[in-house]
């Protein structure tokens, strides 16, 4: 049953409201302009979580440097036999371990945008005329920074514990190059993940279930030519195997080409595949 | 141009219809009150209209523009404060408002001065170097508001705005709401208080089961189902079967201790006075003796001879539980009209009105009781 309408509007006589909202974006240019510091808006909110979060402060900064402490000291004795002359094992350890927590990092980035859907912020990025894309590639671009921080400070322990880049500034900062594009994909990676399997604490398992095989099943702790055969021919496929090795090569010495061109072809191939899937799955389940 | 046009949406949730073909229209500059209790539809509605769910079926137009193919271009005209503060809570008020300024497009200039102009404004200035987190529900709601008026929307959506809030921030919630209209914003505010309604909203449109079931203003819903009652609680249920005597019109409640007055227009405090005086009189004491508003439980059971879709009490009158209502004689109606009319010695004396199955609104009062409980009560005590 329904009441008849007997109220007027009271449209009459009232101003419009006055909207001072900017147009929008109708040509490329500006469309990526709006894109580019939608993402920086939404970095410069994760950076700031980042920070004010002291569990995943932790995780992220205080856990890679004790690692590089831990496995030098614990592994060191035993991996020095498989090691050529002259090389150590900080010296052949650090450039592994930034692949290392890379890969462990990623498993945060698909935590931290799971529990992104869950809270009510996205619900109002979604209702502002921002691009929707921005949620992911801030948060990939604001784990890139903290990437090479995090890079950074296990750089400075290594120095500490004897580490040296002997084939100078270029390569190093390619090194470290190499090892951020790895992480990023490694992020988007696992933003796609946080897409498909829901809940925070879902997208951790998921990430370690990935991440432990992949970690062992590569060259970043110890020469893959100690392996059983079975897993040698794993660990030397792996793409985690080509950025410990490029970075590897690019700090000490060694081989650099190869494993440089299949690390960054690994990355960008992932990327160019995934970046469009997670868009777009984005869009469709936000 | 509508700001609203709403024709035929539908939206299901597996099981649940959340919207069975809604048709609703606001004009430009208008305030409507979407009122309903939990899980009638209001924020599925509100979603839909937002842009941030598609419906199954059915059109939806925001000033003129489609919500599913123009999306982006609604979104540029439109604010939403949700039921559940839509805030980040690790970053500061001025973080927050700040990161939704640039989000809006403004400069980063811009969207600084217009963050402080809106902390001043909604009396956040204090805490505004404070992480969202550690800011009370009011708070929180206070800059989820603010929030959404970094630009001035033409259109603004407000889910249950004040549910849950301390009186306060209800009225600065309130008062700013009122400055937004006033300055031309159009407004679509949902709520269970048919009292936030009637005070807010020029238009009321009820919602029940994903349906609008009646529209008016505040006053023609209150005429519908009655207007005010005197509402009596006595000290001793013993009493109340000479109370009902002795009281023109008034009708027994579930509780064995209560018992209502209707009042017609303009006659609140002769009502009033005459219950006070005929219960002195005859000698019976009160727990409690008020006017009582009609309550949203009041205009569903009025409109639709149904409980409330949730069956959740909304404003503290205890729940009419839906089973015990179902029963009803259709619109009851008579209660209102009738008995408000006979102020006199009328026939509407209490046992009457439970016999011939009794107004429907009765068992709004029923905390949950059956109407059978009812009838039992009214004989043990008869
Ligand atoms: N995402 C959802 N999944 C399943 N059911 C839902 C969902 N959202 C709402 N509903 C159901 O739809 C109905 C209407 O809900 P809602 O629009 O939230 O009501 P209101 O805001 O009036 O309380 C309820 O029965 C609710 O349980
Ligand atoms: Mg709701």
């Amino acid at each position: 049953m329904t009441t008849s309408t007997t109220s007027e509007p009271g449209a009459a006589g009232r101003p419009r409201a006055d909207t001072a909202a900017v147009p929008a974006p109708t040509h490329l240019g500006g469309r990526i302009y709006w894109q580019g510091r939608d993402t920086w808006t939404v970095t410069k909110r994760n950076l700031r979580h980042f920070v004010r979060q002291p569990r995943l402060l932790v995780f992220s900064t205080i856990q890679p440097m004790m690692f590089v402490v831990l496995f030098s000291f614990v592994f060191g004795g035993i991996a020095q036999v498989a090691l050529p002359e002259g090389v150590t094992y900080i010296d052949f350890l650090l450039p592994g371990l930034f692949v290392h927590s890379a890969a462990f990092r990623s498993t945060q980035t698909a935590v931290g945008l799971a529990e992104d859907l869950e809270r009510g912020v996205v619900d109002r990025f979604r209702s502002l005329p921002m691009s929707r894309a921005a949620v992911l590639s801030g948060r990939t671009l604001a784990d890139l920074v903290r990437s090479l921080a995090v890079v950074g400070l296990m750089i400075g322990v290594g120095y500490a514990l004897g580490f040296r880049f002997t084939e100078g500034l270029l390569a190093a900062v390619g090194a470290v190059l190499v090892v951020s594009l790895f992480s990023f994909m490694m992020s988007w990676l696992f933003c796609t993940l946080a897409l498909w399997v829901p809940g925070a604490e879902a997208a951790q398992t998921a990430g370690f279930v990935f991440i432990f095989p992949l970690v062992f099943g590569s060259s970043i702790f110890v020469p893959i030519e100690t392996m059983p055969d079975w897993l040698a021919l794993f660990a030397a496929n792996s793409p985690l195997t080509h950025a410990a090795d490029a970075a590897r090569a690019l700090s000490i010495g060694g081989e650099a080409l190869r494993p440089v061109l299949l690390s960054v072809a690994w990355s960008v191939g992932v990327l160019a595949v995934i970046i469009p899937l997670a868009v777009r799955r984005y869009r469709r389940i936000v | 141009m509508s700001a609203v046009t709403v024709s035929q949406v539908r939206k299901r949730f597996g099981e649940t219809e959340a919207l069975a073909g809604v048709d609703l229209t606001v004009d430009e500059g208008e305030v409507v009150g979407l009122l309903g209790p939990n899980g009638a539809g209001k924020t599925t509605l509100v979603r839909v209209l937002a842009t941030l769910l598609p419906p199954d079926a059915g059109q939806a137009r925001i000033f003129g523009l489609n919500v599913v193919d123009d999306a982006n271009a609604v979104r540029r005209s439109i604010g939403l404060t949700g039921q559940h503060a839509a805030v980040d809570e690790l970053l500061t008020g001025r973080e927050n408002l700040r990161m939704f300024g640039e989000l809006f497009h403004l400069s980063g200039r811009r969207a600084g001065d217009r963050a402080d102009e809106l902390l001043d404004r909604f009396d956040l200035a204090d805490a505004a170097d404070r992480p969202a987190r550690t800011y009370s529900g009011g708070m929180r709601r206070r800059l989820d508001l603010a929030s959404s008026l970094l630009v001035r929307p033409r259109l603004l959506f407000l889910d249950e705005p004040t549910t849950g809030l301390d009186p306060r921030s209800r009225n600065a919630i309130w008062e700013v709401t009122r400055e937004l209209v006033d300055d031309g914003t159009t407004l679509l505010l949902t709520t269970q208080y048919l009292e936030e309604a009637d005070q807010l909203a020029d238009r009321i449109a009820v919602i029940d089961h994903g349906d609008i079931i009646a529209e008016g203003t505040g006053d023609d819903l209150k005429d519908a189902i009655g207007g005010q009652v005197v509402d009596v609680v006595l000290l001793d249920p013993a009493d109340r079967s000479r109370a009902l005597e002795a009281v023109p019109a008034a009708e027994p409640l579930s509780d064995p201790r209560r018992f209502r007055v209707p009042v017609a227009e303009d006659s609140a405090l002769g009502v009033l006075g005459t219950v006070a005086d005929t219960l002195r009189r005859i000698g019976i004491e009160v727990h409690d003796l008020g006017l009582r508003r009609p309550t949203l439980d009041d205009v569903f059971l009025e409109l639709t001879g149904d409980g409330p879709a949730g069956g959740a009490a909304s404003d503290g009158q205890g729940g009419a539980d839906t089973s015990s209502t179902t029963a009803g004689d259709g619109q009851g109606g008579a209660h209102a009209s009738s008995t408000t009319a006979g102020d006199g010695q009328g026939g509407a004396d209490g046992s009457n009105s439970t016999d011939d199955g009794a107004p429907s609104a009765d068992a709004a009062e029923a905390g949950g009781s059956a109407r059978g409980d009812d009838d039992d009560d009214q004989e043990a005590v008869a």
